[in-house]
């Protein structure tokens, strides 16, 4: 059974979004997707300062098995991104939610953030899914 | 509906996490393909490899008819136990299949060829053994278990060394007998380590017995990426009817003397030898982080392009690698198109990995 947090909103392509106090919004893949993909052994990161919009092929994860664009879930600018995963992909498999996480994004004005899932309606895609 | 192997229900309880493969419901991994492999290298896994065929070949003239189906030779004389690892060639010397041969003295022959090419193959040898009066049996009672790593040894004698004494002798690339429980020293993960063909009545029992004194299940990932640091083909990425093995590097595995043998494709070979391929098999390691993957484009300078045939991920060596087939003679470094970017990689010799080692010379070594 996969894990999805309550607190955090989901994309249909399997990324979290995590609101954090200063205003910046934490984004990474869901335990789902990254059991989908198996061992994790590089990742593409994006650049800090990149101006994203929603729904952008903004990174790349490659596990062993695949390789897989990771959609950008809100329109923002990139401000942080995820350096130990350079050397240590895997933290994606081990700590989905925590340190695995990708990049952080100040999202724009206004944003999408009504096409984003709550944790109940994720739960039930993914039950769909399989 | 897909097929199915003995150990299905086992696969499922341990976890597995099952995928089509030629047909077959096989499992992937059981949790973490780069942990099973790891475990390999280091210690010992099991793989359930019952969805590849194995066929028994007999009659009087078999020997003759081997020594005509096959690019390696078996040889003249009866050699009881011996594996000889050979490509089976059409005429145009293209790869139909790579397989094991065993010689089974008085008894024939055994092969063990690939799953996802058991139709073709099977008609391709019937259709020639016709005329040499060899009776082919397609053994699909049998189910085939390989225990891999440098524990696998210690592990399956001690199961199986009541029941099969001579086992405890066996050399690389021999094999040993009784009745229906055969068991060889060979393998497709550059580990010692043995294969085990028995009746499918008693592969659950060997599979339950092996993981109860601690052998770890591994799925066809893992074997897929132990396979490639270990420099090892994988029919129908690396090698096809459309390329020779000359072209595949597979060039060790022709038997051309005696000169007056003749088998299926040899002409076409010989051709090919004197005027030299202008393609071939070689390593490739990559330089800075990425994956390498099939199909990738890969740009050797004034030489021309080549593409990647097989490429993964090496848990051994932390980097990517792959069978590249490349215009001949290259050396040094090559580009391989990632994304639109092009990255260096560095044309090694396979293997990469044997016997849990790096084999990557100067730079590479860790």
């Amino acid at each position: 059974m996969s894990n999805v947090p309550e607190e955090l909103l989901y994309t249909k392509t399997h990324e979290w979004v995590r609101q954090n106090e200063d205003g910046t919004v934490t984004v990474g893949i869901t335990d789902h997707a990254q059991d989908l993909l198996g061992d994790m052994v590089y990742v593409e990161l994006p650049e800090p300062g990149n101006s994203l919009a929603v729904g952008d092929e903004c990174m790349v994860v490659e596990s062993v098995k695949a390789a897989s664009d990771i959609y950008c879930p809100l329109s923002g600018e990139v401000v942080e991104v995820n350096i130990a995963l350079a050397d240590t992909p895997e933290l994606i498999n081990q700590d989905p939610y925590g340190e695995g996480w990708l990049f952080t994004l100040q999202p724009a004005e206004g944003g999408e953030r009504e096409e984003l899932m709550e944790a109940d309606a994720y739960q039930e895609l993914i039950e769909s899914e399989s | 509906m897909s097929l199915r192997t003995v150990l299905y229900e086992q696969h499922l309880s341990m976890g597995g996490r099952m995928v089509d493969f030629s047909g077959w419901k096989m499992p992937l991994h059981y949790g973490s393909q780069i942990e099973e492999h790891r475990g390999v290298r280091k210690a010992v896994g099991m793989f359930d490899v019952s969805h590849m065929m194995i066929v028994d070949l007999s009659g009087p003239r078999v020997r003759d008819f081997m020594r005509f189906l096959l690019a390696n030779d078996v040889g003249t004389e009866p050699r009881p136990g011996r594996a000889v690892y050979s490509c089976m060639l059409n005429e145009q010397g293209g790869v139909i299949d790579d397989l094991i041969v065993y010689d089974r003295a008085d008894d024939g022959f055994r092969m063990v060829v690939n799953a996802a090419t058991r139709d073709k193959d099977l008609a391709w040898i019937d259709r020639h053994a016709e005329v040499w009066n060899v009776t082919v049996q397609a053994r699909v009672d049998l189910a085939m278990i390989a225990v891999q790593g440098p524990e696998a040894r210690k592990c399956v004698l001690q199961i199986l060394l009541e029941r099969v004494p001579s086992a405890a002798t066996l050399r690389p690339f021999q094999a040993a007998w009784e009745n229906d429980l055969f068991i060889s020293r060979t393998g497709y993960t550059g580990e010692d380590g043995f294969e085990i063909i028995l009746p499918e009545g008693e592969a659950v029992a060997l599979w339950q017995t092996l993981h109860r004194i601690g052998v770890p299940p591994c799925g066809l990932g893992a074997r897929d990426t132990l396979r490639l640091e270990a420099g090892m083909n994988l029919y129908g990425a690396d090698m096809d009817e459309s390329h020779t093995p000359l072209e595949s590097g597979l060039g060790w595995t022709v038997a051309w003397e005696p000169p007056e043998r003749e088998f299926i494709g040899r002409a076409a070979l010989e051709a090919q030898r004197s005027i030299g391929a202008t393609r071939e098999l070689t390593g490739l390691v990559l330089e800075e982080r990425g994956m390498l993957r099939n199909g990738q484009r890969v740009v050797c300078g004034e030489k021309g392009e080549g593409e990647v045939t097989s490429g993964s991920f090496s848990p051994v060596l932390g980097k990517a690698i792959a069978l590249a087939r490349l215009p001949s003679a290259v050396e040094g470094v090559c580009q391989v198109e990632i994304r639109g970017k092009l990255v260096r990689a560095r044309i090694v010799k396979p293997p990469f990995v044997r016997h849990g080692q790096s084999c990557l010379q100067g730079e590479f070594n860790q």
